[in-house]
């Protein structure tokens, strides 16, 4: 401190590098956040929409006295197509591995990609619905006016609390795409 | 060190700075910069105020009568995001800019041009932010959170509130790098760490938050202004984005925010307690020690501002307990306050008033805290009158009238002339009072379940919802007093003399005269 006054602004160059650089390194911190939050619901299963549940061999049991129905609902959000279930509702037996399907159309004359987001009701019921396979599990990409038909292949879990009795099944299609539907 | 001398030469000297507003637009003085900051953050205050009056007066009564629900959501964003990054942050830099060189005995800041950057990157952010009310859709009405998915679907005024948050972050950290550089490389000889006075400790910590944590906001709002144009979606849900992990971003950056508004503020109060009791303060290193704890701490409790988004009870349990662990080092501050009036020779000028309503207000605010820290509590409260009530007594009757201590103490030395002690006085209690009345029956509010954020309300809620406007109109009514007290110090108060408090004993009071001179400790004095 007694030091001569280069001495001092060399010191204090040096300084202002070493906390630009923590800042800069703390800007990228911010964005590491976001795969070390996606891994973290993975691994604690918080927020598994798009990937397949795990169905442990146990709980394959079919629980035949019970009876849930299972509504099918099917929307789409500022993407022209149309986005439709086969079937309004099925009842199932926990346990009993269903299938279901649905089907989507391609209004435009251009190419589209979209992908699906399930959501439930009532909502304590999603961690029971155990999706083995699911069209939400990639994007979808349709041809001019094409028609697909797609598949789910879900289990219901026989430890669904009793007081449920029916389970909404919810899918959203969005474009993929900017938000003004410009590509991404 | 003839090395000092050198310099002095070649700088430029006491009558060659240029003069009108060139003096201010290229000043790399600390002390001019200081003020710069200190009149810019009390005009912020009361554009700032002005919004919560509009709340306010909305407010008054049940229905909606003055203004639609989207303007009173721009309000209550503005007010909150001018109030935090326009008011109390710039106040504190202002008390760092011009205490710290003098308190610890250095020439100037250590980056003198830098410092000019950090003031004038303010202005133009505090014009985007007015300026967004003007653009189609308005300004952002997200809540000073900023919070997706609103913030990705809002208009252009949400592109504006981006940049100048960009702005306003770009301005902290340069400003902290300042200060760190500053109170570690330019210390007179003999002022070792543990010598100096507290107020540049605490601001040493807090710009070490700032430099940590700014950088994360720039990076969450960068992430939204990437969702809202470039197709990317890191909170847009239509892309297997999620608006709940913006929460997590934003609140480890807003947790650390919260103590970088109280940390500087604990550090005004510790040089005016010890001040006006004539004794030196109680506990100095446990003082250190407690504030670094508290800063540390500030890291790992981030989600208690969001128990409701549905994370495991192990987790809320985790960031329960750890929450309530900084209890123990704010304790420890608030008994040391107490402990150094015990058995003083005190005397309540203006600066000790405000102080000791820091103190009094400061801690039912913690309390408060300490409710809502409790997660099986919080899930009932949150998002109600409840939490407003909370921080703003953590913020207002915490930071802000430390701030004020800070101006009515430190005046003398910054004007060389004594302000109306009578005026200061009414001040302090006019606050006091309308303070109380406009947040204490917010608590009520909160735990019979009054929303935020909400311009309408139950019938129910009629009276104290009154009540806490007309407290609020008579708080920001009060605060006019102040610009006249001001105002009338520097025309026309009488001289004061360099070291006008008895019981001041830091280098600013004991070693320069009042006013302190355009550049002061050109040559470093010894510290014993």
């Amino acid at each position: 401190m007694s030091a001569p006054a280069h001495a001092v602004a060399r010191a204090n160059r040096i300084l202002l590098r070493k906390l630009a650089l923590v800042a800069a390194l703390m800007f990228g911190f911010g964005f590491a956040l976001v795969p070390f939050y996606e891994k973290i619901c993975q691994v604690t299963g918080i927020r598994n929409l798009l990937q397949p549940d795990q169905v442990a061999a146990a709980n394959t049991q079919v629980d035949r006295s019970r009876v849930v129905t299972i509504e099918f609902d099917a929307n789409t959000q500022r993407l022209p197509w149309t986005f439709k279930a086969l079937e309004s509702h099925r009842p199932v037996h926990p346990g009993e591995i269903t299938h279901v399907q649905y089907e989507i159309r391609n209004t435009l004359d251009r190419p589209v990609t979209g992908q699906a987001i399930p959501s439930y009701g009532p909502q304590r019921a999603a961690q029971y619905l155990k999706k083995i396979e699911c069209f939400c599990f990639q994007s979808q990409t349709l041809a001019p006016g094409e028609v697909r038909r797609l598949p789910v292949v879900f289990v219901l879990d026989p430890a669904l609390p009793a007081d449920i009795g029916t389970v909404t099944l919810s899918y959203t299609f969005f474009e993929v795409a900017g938000r003004d539907g410009k590509p991404g | 060190m003839s090395a000092v001398a050198d310099t002095h030469a070649h700088h430029d000297d006491h009558g060659h700075h240029p003069a009108g507003i060139l003096r201010w637009i290229m000043t790399t003085n600390h002390k001019d910069i200081g003020t710069m900051y200190l009149w810019f953050s009390f005009a912020m205050f009361m554009v700032g105020g002005t919004m919560a009056l509009v709340i306010r007066a909305e407010l008054f009564q049940p229905g909606l009568q003055i203004v639609n629900p989207d303007f009173f959501n721009q309000m209550t964003t503005l007010h909150g995001l001018i109030m935090v990054f326009g008011a109390i942050m710039p106040a504190f830099v202002g008390f760092a800019n011009w205490q710290i060189p003098m308190m610890i005995g250095a020439p100037d800041m250590a980056f003198p041009r830098l410092n000019n950057w950090s003031f004038w990157l303010l202005p133009p952010a505090a014009t985007l932010l007015v300026v967004s009310l003007f653009v189609p859709g308005g300004a952002a009405g997200a809540g000073w959170t900023l919070y997706a998915p609103l913030t990705v679907q809002m208009g252009p005024g949400m592109d504006l509130t981006i940049f100048a948050v960009h702005l306003l972050g770009m301005s902290s950290i340069l400003g902290s790098i300042n200060i760190i550089t500053t109170v570690l490389n330019m210390r007179a000889p003999g002022m070792t760490l543990m010598k100096m006075p507290l107020f540049c400790w605490t601001w040493l910590i807090t710009a070490y938050l700032l430099v940590a944590v700014m950088p994360v906001l720039a990076g969450a709002v960068t992430m939204t202004l990437t969702d809202r144009h470039f197709g990317t979606t890191f909170f847009n849900a239509a892309g297997g984005g999620d608006p709940v992990l913006y929460q997590h971003i934003f609140w480890f950056f807003g947790h650390p925010e919260v103590y970088i508004i109280a940390i500087p503020a604990f550090g005004v109060v510790s040089q005016v307690i010890p001040a006006f009791s004539r004794k030196p303060l109680f506990g100095y290193s446990s003082m250190v020690y407690a504030t670094a704890s508290i800063a540390i701490l500030s890291f790992i409790v981030w989600a208690h501002h969001m128990y409701t988004v549905g994370m495991p009870l192990e987790a809320q349990l985790y960031f329960m307990y750890a929450t309530m662990l900084i209890a123990i080092p704010t304790g420890v501050k608030v008994f040391n306050w107490l402990a150094t009036m015990w058995k003083g020779s005190l005397t309540f000028e203006t600066p000790m008033l405000f102080a000791i309503g820091f103190l009094f207000l400061f801690t039912m605010g913690g309390f408060s805290g300490l409710v809502l820290a409790l997660t099986a509590v919080d899930v009932q409260m949150h998002d109600t009158y409840y939490v407003v009530a909370h921080f703003h007594y953590v913020m207002v009757a915490g930071a802000l009238f430390s701030a004020f201590a800070g101006v009515y103490f430190w005046l003398p030395k910054w004007t060389g002339r004594m302000y109306d002690e009578k005026l200061g006085k009414i001040h302090f209690w006019l606050s006091m009072i309308f303070f109380n009345l406009a947040f204490f029956v917010q608590h009520f509010l909160g735990i019979a379940g009054m929303p935020r954020r909400i311009p309408d309300y139950s019938p129910v809620f009629a009276e104290f919802n009154m009540i806490s406007s007309i407290g609020a109109f008579g708080f920001g009514l009060s605060q006019l007093l102040l610009v006249y007290n001001v105002v009338k110090t520097i025309h026309g108060g009488r001289k004061a003399p360099a070291r006008p408090w008895d019981g001041a004993d830091t280098l600013e009071w004991t070693h320069l005269p009042s006013p302190a001179p355009y550049h002061s400790f050109e040559t470093p004095p010894t510290v014993r």
